[in-house]
């Protein structure tokens, strides 16, 4: 492994606070490390710089040496290096740090400039923030709380712009509201790669818009209301369903793929209204795909298991489990368990358990499609490096489950226990499901859990704690955002009582105290606990499976390992 | 004392009857002989005869030619672009309009020159949209200096080669702002760029290094190695050297063009004696001298300056002299050479509003001051003219146009607020009485304002 470079530092001035930053850190960012605000709207940590809402103007300044000896001019007053300061001033996200570069953030004249810029910003704004979605989490309402006047000299009309604008099928455009940072014109050019996005007409008149024929209908278009940093974009799935300060926040990982952006799941009183990508530098840097933005629905679909089954009739989840473990102990080598790379690391350590418990062949269901090559990889299942990881598989798994297949035609297999997976889309034909005796621990009701010997609902990824381990071999963690419906069971407590009751080695129901299970027993996560893992995921070592041919092609901050052996 | 005579330099030929925009005419007045005299001169040769004539910037900043080319990055490996801003929109200004219409090929040599000097292989004349007429001749003549092998590859027998592209503008002031062009240039909204990091001569057109000259400057260079760099710089005055145009519009009774060393002569010998004076009756009240973005001078109104061995000269706004750094030292521009003579039968609350209502439509929008700015303050003198006028209203203007100057990205900032800062300033009492004298003076028959 190559070392990567060491940052050149290089030591600022903002505020009369030294710190020493990476050489060419801009100044927003170099000023937020010593606890400076710098504000602003069209700057974006991941995005070009423009400097165009000019809300970030510094005070600018060089310590000064005499143009022919090079040598320190020293001011007597303070014993120290002069400081030249530029009287016109800077705008910060241009502003890189250079050696001895001296930032003042807290003077009049800055103070004027914000004000007046966020005077400017408001005089055509329409002020709806009673019915704006933005509201609570406007960069105008803060910014005009912190840096504004606090009141109007304005007596003018306001411009009258386009109010409801559907830019695409999931974002919808205020123009009124829209301050013409260009931030959501640059992300779909240089992030999405999908130029839709422009001004037309000129001056205050300015009006963002879709170029003509054109509409922003990319999987990435909900970002742009992310980053609005005004109600101007909103997403039309969550606009007008609630106020964002009534709902809780919850870290979550995005489950479509392993690429596995990191996500906010917001809640309120046990139902989800939104998901929004999570910052995460090494993963999705602040976006994620539109896709995984509607999981969530899922939750409450009309088609979620809502109670334990045994041949059909609802049952208590007793009862379903002692059917279970009859139904697999009558077939004694004659088992199979299909997993899931859906599941968390955990459920799938316990599934391993299980199958050890049962003799039993495992199998897992592969989901490969075509991976975008930002956030959505070709692998759909976001955990299938956790089942290597875990011991539940040694091998990737092949498109359809034929080895089980044949098995069940030759009758070598008479019971099957399916995590979550549905037989049938994964290759089984009915006749052949109809040969044995299924057991279901799953969250929705599919074409094998409406035959299934047994049904054990389960809960979906927003209803409890885990960890996935993503195309990086990172292991990442999600949490419980909203309890699961009356009638569904923690996988883990399912699938470890299913253990105890086939005769098995016991094994903890509880996150916490599986963890120290796991951690003994898998190589790889001994250092690991569950509450001290990083909010950014911790890289597992790949090493043991370097070998193995993965689906995924490049995507953000992501290389195929043959990718990487070939320009190492 | 009489008025200075013209020195006709750049317009040596122009209104000259007889004298037609073909190459025949040209060549036979003399045409292209100091571009063959060029190329057979070092290229380092021409740009340091440029440096030491002290040639400013025609355009409207007075940035001095040498030191521009001097900065142009010759070591990126990448091409350097040649591009001619023709996109003449300050309001008052009308001067390269005339080089291209009647003498296009001084400009063609121009550049060609400094294309040799500056080893660029491709030269793009940007004319402002409304200019059709201008950018049709410009074809022609290129046409046919191509013709005669004085542009394109290998001009007058030599390896050398550079190709002139006349490029229209769709019509936008802000693409006079020399990053805004490129940016349209390129296709673009001319949407002006942020500096740093993109100074034209290291990341200009199409990111490579690219030099960015007015018509008018260019045509200076081809005199300037016609007489030297050293002779040229005896024209003029120290630092504000060579000839400029001056363009005399508004109440004086012979508003035109005028040619003149610069600094040789005064505001007030230009508009009493050469222009004639004011209009029968009537008296000089206001003078925008360096096109509507610099700051207006009021008759009466004097300067007190320092000379360079410490005295102190007092000048009144007939006794400047039309160069560059004293006009900045009274507190205004040089600029595009514009000068705009209000009389006392403006009334300069209207006027301002004109000239908001210019700067509001031409905001490209993409900074917020500017931007919000204009508009309001359009929309404040607007109101004061067609609608109600308060007492407070003028300091108001002036607030927000402190509020645009020196926060913007690009000049525009300044050229907008420059006028309402200066005419709020200096005319503040014709702001506050306004509530009262707007009936009055809406009742003359006036134009109606926009």
């Amino acid at each position: 492994m190559i070392a990567p470079p060491k940052p050149d530092l290089v030591t600022v001035n903002v505020d009369g606070k030294e710190i020493a930053v990476p050489k060419g850190t801009n100044v927003i960012e170099a000023a937020r490390l010593v606890g400076v605000d710098v504000p602003y709207y069209c700057y974006h940590p991941k995005l070009s710089v423009v400097g165009n809402c000019r809300m970030c103007l510094i005070e600018m300044g060089m310590p000064a040496v005499d143009p022919a000896t090079k040598a320190p001019i020293m001011d007597p007053a303070t014993g120290k290096q002069k400081i030249n300061w530029i009287p016109r001033p800077q705008i910060g996200c241009a502003t890189n740090a250079a050696p001895g570069l001296h930032i003042r953030t807290n003077t009049p004249q800055i103070k004027d400039c914000r004000e007046g810029v966020m005077e400017f910003l408001l005089v055509n704004h329409p002020l709806d923030c009673p019915i704006c979605d933005q509201a609570g989490e406007c960069k105008l309402q803060e910014q005009s709380t912190a840096y504004g006047r606090g009141y109007s000299r304005y007596i003018e009309q306001k411009n009258v712009k386009p109010k409801r604008t559907q830019l695409g099928p999931r974002v919808t455009l205020d123009d009124e509201r829209c301050i013409l940072c260009s931030r959501c014109i640059r992300f779909c050019k240089e992030v999405a790669r999908d130029d839709v996005l422009g001004f037309v007409d000129r001056g205050s008149y300015s009006t963002l818009t879709c170029y003509p024929g054109k509409a922003l209908a990319n999987n990435y278009s909900l970002n742009t209301v992310d980053i609005c940093p005004v109600g101007a974009l909103t997403s039309t799935d969550f606009r007008f369903k609630m106020r964002v300060w009534f709902l809780k926040q919850t870290d979550s990982i995005d489950t479509e793929s392993s690429a596995g952006a990191h996500t906010i799941v917001w809640s309120r009183e046990g139902v989800i209204y939104r998901i929004t990508p999570r910052r995460n530098d090494g993963v999705n840097d602040t976006w994620m795909a539109d896709s995984g933005r509607e999981l969530y629905k899922a939750v409450r679909a009309g088609d979620r298991l809502a109670a334990p089954r045994v041949d059909g009739a609802v049952a208590t989840v007793d009862a379903g489990l002692r059917t279970a473990a009859d139904v697999l102990k009558a077939a004694p080598g004659a088992v199979a368990i299909v997993g899931s790379g859906r599941s968390s690391v955990e459920e799938q350590f316990v599934t391993r358990k299980l199958a050890e418990a049962l003799q039993a062949p495992v199998s897992l269901v592969s989901r490969i499609g075509q991976g975008d090559g930002l956030l959505v990889s070709a692998d759909r299942n976001p955990n299938v490096r956790g089942a290597l990881v875990t011991g539940l598989i040694q091998a990737l798994p092949g498109p359809q489950l034929t080895a089980l297949a044949a098995a069940i035609d030759a009758g070598r297999v008479k019971a099957v226990v399916s995590v979550g997976e549905d037989l049938i889309a994964a290759g089984l034909t009915p006749a052949q499901l109809a040969k044995v005796a299924v057991v279901y621990v799953g969250t929705h009701e599919n074409a094998t859990s409406t035959g299934a010997k047994v049904v054990l609902p389960s809960l979906t990824v927003f209803e409890k704690s885990g960890t996935f381990v993503n195309q990086q071999f990172r292991l990442q963690r999600f949490l419980k955002c909203v309890p699961g419906p009356a009638g569904a069971t923690d996988d883990l407590a399912l699938l470890s009582r299913l253990v105890a009751a086939v005769g098995g080695a016991p094994v903890p129901g509880e996150l916490h105290a599986l963890w120290a299970l796991l951690a003994a027993e898998v190589a790889g996560l001994a250092p690991v606990t569950f509450a001290r893992l990083p909010d950014t995921g911790l890289l597992l070592d790949p090493t043991p499976f370097a070998g193995l041919p993965f689906a995924e092609g490049a995507g953000l901050h992501y290389q195929p390992a043959a990718a990487v052996a070939a320009t190492a | 004392m009489p008025a200075p005579q013209q020195r006709r330099i750049i317009f040596q030929h122009i209104d000259e009857p007889g004298y037609t925009p073909d190459l025949a005419c040209y060549v036979r007045h003399g045409g292209y002989e100091i571009l063959k005299k060029a190329v057979a001169m070092q290229p380092a040769a021409i740009i340091d005869e440029v440096k030491r004539s002290g040639l400013r910037g025609r355009g409207g900043a007075g940035f001095p030619c040498g030191v521009k080319w001097g900065l142009v990055d010759r070591k990126s490996g990448k091409p350097i672009y040649l591009v001619v801003n023709a996109d003449e929109s300050e309001p008052g200004t009308f001067k390269d309009r005339y080089i291209m219409h009647q003498d296009p090929h001084q400009l063609i040599e121009g550049i060609m020159i400094s294309a040799w000097a500056n080893n660029v292989k491709q030269a793009y004349i940007y004319i402002r949209g409304e200019m059709p007429h201008g950018a049709r001749i410009l074809e022609k003549a290129i046409a046919e200096a191509r013709a005669a092998n004085l542009v394109g590859p290998k001009i007058l027998g030599t390896d050398y080669g550079c190709d002139i592209f006349v490029h229209r503008g769709a019509g936008a002031y802000i693409c006079g702002e020399e990053t805004g062009l490129i940016e349209s240039l390129e296709g673009k909204r001319p949407y002006p760029r942020i500096k740093p990091p993109y100074f034209p001569a290291v990341l200009g057109l199409y990111q490579c290094p690219t030099i960015v000259n007015n018509v008018e400057t260019l045509c200076h260079v081809k005199h300037i190695v016609d007489m030297g760099g050293d002779n040229y710089a005896k024209i003029g005055t120290p630092n504000n050297t060579g000839t400029r145009i001056l363009c005399v519009s508004g109440h004086v009774r012979k508003p035109g063009y005028f040619e003149y060393e610069v600094g040789k002569i005064t505001l007030g010998e230009l508009l009493h004696e050469v222009c004639g004076g004011p209009l029968p009756g009537r008296k000089f009240k206001a003078v925008i001298p360096g096109g509507s973005s610099a700051k207006i001078l009021k008759f009466g109104e004097t300067f007190t300056l320092k000379n360079k061995d410490g005295s102190s000269r007092t000048l009144s706004v007939e006794d400047i002299p039309m160069d560059f750094d004293t006009l900045a030292a009274c507190g205004t521009m040089g600029g595009s050479g514009g000068v705009i003579v209000m009389d006392d039968s403006v009334n300069m609350v209207e006027a301002l509003a004109n000239i908001n209502a210019f700067y509001a439509h031409e905001s490209c929008g993409q900074c917020t001051p500017c931007r919000e700015g204009s508009l309001w303050m359009k929309r404040i003198s607007h109101r004061m003219v067609h609608d109600r006028a308060r007492p407070e209203d003028g300091a108001l203007l002036k607030s927000v146009a402190d509020q645009i100057a020196g926060r913007t990205i690009c000049a525009f900032g300044e050229a907008c607020s420059w006028p309402t800062q200066s005419f709020v300033l200096k005319f503040g009492d014709e702001f506050k009485a306004y509530p009262e004298t707007r009936n009055a003076s809406k009742t003359d028959g006036s134009l109606e304002l926009v």
